[in-house]
């Protein structure tokens, strides 16, 4: 593919950040170098990966030449300043179009920032536009965008995960150093692996979530694609903390995330679940993973086998849970207060129910409908109640494995990423493919995926590292030191 | 596609829950979400092998880790007056209103 700056592919955080800071490359510049590079392969209408769903150069290029004049004037800088970021279509930014990937919030404009954006601002990022996703980030593939999938720049005829497969994919492809995703049941980690970036899943209540529009609230976080682990501490720092405008988010203090990486990982605990190397597991994949846990073994790790004898009862589980939360969620997009208004109802019931046949996609409806059905008058105590059982009894198994050890190592997905249109037809086969993911999401715990190889055919491999609650630093430590064998393995 | 433990979600009661969720469905789509609902349902049937008898149902994360009011405190914000979002940004993202309401149709139909 022949595009522009295509070295913004391998740019880092800290060296966009360092050229910004010394202005031998202005924030502008960069900004700019992006968008055309944004252009010439992220259309859609050119057959491009299609990440971007909405461009925010105005506010990017203003933010830039804040961080400019600062860096001119010899100012402090933020450990993001002139750092191009982008942000999943399910976070606010005000002004800017915030649709989730459907059609209901076609012409939204949320009135607000998002916390996280705010933050991420605050630290000097330049912010170039929002991210393409899963419709209400339901989905493992991307394939349920109201506004057409996005491509995996790794193979570009394969998805690139989701749902938040426009986040990973821009910072593969060089259209940002670094985006924001969120996470309910893998949707970080899957298309992290998928498109051979870092993603990370941080502990439930470590990042606000003030400005994100909820999916499944018990399980919703925000978290970071970068390209290296360093740079994903860096992100996470900023990311992090108590927010008074989100009552879920944790005073529990923050770590300085990115000095905790020099710390050696010798005598490090690893865990390996014998649950998530079983039957359905891509040999080559299994393969991958046990050379990272073989690298980790070299570094000085103590490598020993955990059980999470829960882990099979995890999928159905969480689509319990995860779809009656949603149903109710949902149930505020009714063409009253935002976004689409069918214009052919009489009555006011009618309104409610066309404008959501007509705005949401296929499985959307569908799992509102699965929601409802599990949240129902007869079936609450078998199926809600029942998975909330599970769920506490899934949390459980995790406790006891981090009582023995301090981090944990597995796949984080069963296969490689998969041909466009090719598991659309059977939902409960794309469910599946979340085995290894939904777990931590349940349990709370943080997580990350951490590129670690190629199959033969070339398509990318992802290791999870999970890590109890609020260890991240930890996680990050063991990801940094499977990153740091990878590259050196010069593959 | 494999056969549901129970068969259990007929066509009436996905029309049912559909009305209960604010769904219209079509006669196209009727069917095959009652497919996909009975192959999902079957799936998740298979909780009922658990015996969770005497386990805590968990619905927030904090509760696994003992972080109750009781023992950490309340997260509520105070209760005191502080600026929100301005009005007419708020109204001017719906699809019909007069500034200061939003506009929908007939409520009781005649």
């Amino acid at each position: 593919m022949q595009a522009p700056y295509s070295e913004l592919e391998t740019l880092s955080l800290t060296a966009a950040r360092d050229r910004v800071a010394a202005g031998t490359l202005s924030a502008a510049a960069l900004a700019e170098q992006h968008y055309e590079r944004i252009a010439a392969i992220d259309p859609a209408a050119n057959d491009g990966i299609n990440s971007y769903l909405a461009l925010t150069k105005e506010r990017a290029l203003a933010q830039a030449a804040k961080v400019d004049a600062d860096a001119k004037a010899g100012n402090p800088l933020g450990p993001l300043a002139g750092v191009p970021i982008g942000v999943k279509d399910v976070l606010a930014m005000r002004g800017a179009p915030a649709t989730a990937g459907s059609k209901i919030l076609q012409g939204y404009h949320p009135p607000y920032d998002a916390t996280v954006v705010t933050k991420l601002e605050a630290a000097g990022a330049v912010l170039l536009g929002k991210l393409n996703c899963d419709e209400f980030a339901m989905g493992s593939s991307n394939e349920n965008s109201a506004y057409g999938p996005v491509k995996n720049p790794r193979a570009m005829d394969r998805v690139p995960g989701g749902s938040s497969g426009g986040s990973a994919a821009a910072v593969a492809a060089g259209l940002c150093v670094a985006s924001l995703g969120t996470d309910t049941g893998g949707s970080i980690r899957q298309p992290a692996a998928f498109c051979d970036v870092v993603g990370v899943l941080p502990t439930y209540g470590r990042v606000s979530r003030f400005g994100l529009i909820a999916f499944a609230s018990s399980l919703d976080r925000v978290g970071p694609f970068t390209r290296s682990v360093a740079d994903a501490a860096t992100m996470l720092e900023v990311l992090s903390g108590a927010d008074a405008l989100d009552a879920t988010s944790s005073a529990e203090p923050v770590a300085k995330y990115s000095a905790e990486l020099a710390k050696p990982v010798a005598g490090l605990k690893i865990g390996v679940p014998e649950e998530y190397f079983g039957e359905g597991l891509d040999p080559e994949i299994r393969a991958a993973i046990e050379k990272s846990l073989d690298g980790l073994r070299e570094a000085g790790c103590v490598i020993e086998k955990v059980s999470l004898p829960h882990t099979k009862y995890a999928v159905p589980t969480y689509y319990v849970i995860a779809t009656a939360e949603a149903s109710s969620n949902l149930s505020r997009f009714d063409g009253v207060r935002f976004g689409l208004r069918s214009e052919a109802a009489k009555t006011l019931s009618s309104m409610y129910r066309d404008s959501r046949d007509e705005g949401f996609g296929p499985e959307v409806k569908r799992r509102i409908l699965l929601g409802t059905y599990a949240l129902s008058a007869g079936y609450y105590d078998a199926y809600y109640r029942k998975a909330q059982q599970v769920r506490m009894l899934l949390a459980k198994d995790f406790l006891a494995a981090f009582a023995k050890v301090d981090a944990i190592v597995c796949p984080v997905t069963p296969t490689p990423p998969w041909k466009l249109g090719e598991k659309t037809a059977d939902p409960m086969l794309m469910y599946l493919e979340d085995i290894y993911s939904v777990a931590a999401s349940l349990a709370g715990i943080c997580g990350m995926s951490v590129p670690c190889g190629h199959t033969a055919a070339g398509l990318p491999i992802g290791v999870q590292v999970l890590g109890a609650h609020f260890h991240e630093a930890t996680m990050l430590r063991v990801g940094a030191a499977i990153e740091s064998r990878q590259n050196g393995a010069g593959q | 596609m494999s056969a549901t433990a129970t068969g259990a979600v007929s066509l009436e009661d996905v029309l049912h829950v559909a009305e209960l969720a604010n769904l219209a469905l079509t006669a196209e789509e009727l069917p095959l979400m009652a497919r996909d609902l009975n192959a999902i349902l079957g799936h998740i049937a298979e909780l009922s092998e658990l015996d969770t008898t005497g386990v805590a149902p968990m619905a927030q994360v904090s509760e696994v880790l003992g972080l109750t009011p009781a023992t950490h405190g309340e997260t509520l914000r105070r209760d005191e007056e502080r600026p929100s979002v301005d009005r007419a940004a708020v109204m001017a993202e719906a699809p019909e209103s007069d500034g200061r309401f939003f506009k929908v149709p007939k409520v009781i139909e005649r």
